[in-house]
């Protein structure tokens, strides 16, 4: 432990007076989140490449060199 | 406290992102540029059909490196942010005593490994000029698959440890399931379709340069959502 509490000293700081957030309290904001993201990430990485909801090449071409920089296939 | 944490994880993920977009745009951005050059002196010398997106330029170079990399840049940012803060809301306290700066480090870390590096060594990311447009579906499904085993070997490798180590020592616990994780992914690497369709004349160092930027550009954007999340939570916690 002496190694790690020197590399990472920071204390646990209780949440609310419990060790962890109850999972019911975080379920509704994950879906939330999740849902958000997913949302995100689809327009960045897949619209107009291997699916496309809308016609053209527009959100390909918009988002064509963070596409390729993320790692995301592209042409 | 879920609530609190999920809009910080996401503007820390957008400033993230303005961050690793600046580095992208003076490192990542001269390689594009070559890779297009490349890709026009290609088609006109071996007279290939041109891409269906040059023959009329919907987007200007000037928007693609600019409005739309940033674009591009602040949804990833804030949809990996929001996802990062809702681990980080279950995994605190779950997984061992940590302080909300170290496991939020820690996890940024993890993060980093699990979707960037591990992926990438079976799929590694490309500069344009590389790549059929047939193939794009194939290639899509296949990287997903890819990410998808690196993140759900590591869940099963974190399951697995918390059974090991009630029989033995934490660090052989450890050890065990990282050479688990390992194997699991090796595996699965062999089995996923193998994709090369790097020209044969394409310029090396500009592939490795194009990678090793794309590679930093992730780094800092996760580094800074490590850094700058821990911060933050660390000061809500006190606040509460």
């Amino acid at each position: 432990m002496a190694a790690s509490a020197a590399l990472f000293d920071d204390h646990f700081i209780p949440v609310q007076g419990v060790e962890t957030i109850p999972v019911a309290d975080i379920a509704p904001w994950a879906m939330f989140g999740a849902l958000i993201a997913l949302i995100f990430l689809y327009f960045v990485s897949t619209e107009q490449g291997a699916f496309a909801l809308f016609d053209g090449m527009y959100v390909h071409e918009f988002v064509h060199d963070g596409r390729h920089l993320l790692g995301f296939p592209c042409h | 406290m879920t609530k609190s944490l999920l809009w910080r994880g996401m503007v820390v993920g957008i400033v993230a992102a303005i961050i690793a977009t600046m580095f992208a745009r003076l490192t990542a951005e001269p390689q594009i540029d070559l890779a297009i050059a490349y890709e026009s002196v290609h088609a006109a010398h071996y007279g290939d059909a041109p891409m269906p997106h040059e023959e009329e330029e919907l987007v200007s170079r000037a928007t693609q490196k600019g409005a739309g990399l940033l674009t591009a840049m602040m949804l990833y940012g804030a949809a990996v942010g929001g996802i990062f803060s809702l681990l980080f809301a279950y995994g605190y306290g779950r997984f061992g005593q940590a302080g909300p700066r170290s496991f939020a480090l820690l996890l940024a870390a993890l993060a980093f490994l699990l979707i960037v590096i591990v992926p990438g060594i079976k799929y590694p990311q490309t500069p344009p000029a590389v790549g059929s447009h047939d193939t794009v579906g194939l290639r899509t499904a296949a990287y997903f698959a890819m990410i998808a085993l690196s993140v759900g070997g590591a869940v099963i490798a974190s399951k697995l440890r918390a059974a090991l180590v009630r029989s033995r020592k934490g660090i052989d616990a450890t050890l065990l399931v990282v050479g688990a994780y390992i194997t699991l992914v090796l595996l699965g690497q062999c089995l996923l379709p193998v994709v090369n369709e790097v020209p044969a004349d394409y310029p090396a160092t500009l592939l490795w340069n194009f990678r090793v930027a794309a590679i930093l550009t992730q780094m800092i954007l996760w580094a800074t959502i490590g850094i700058a999340f821990g911060l933050w939570a660390e000061q809500v916690m006190r606040r509460q």
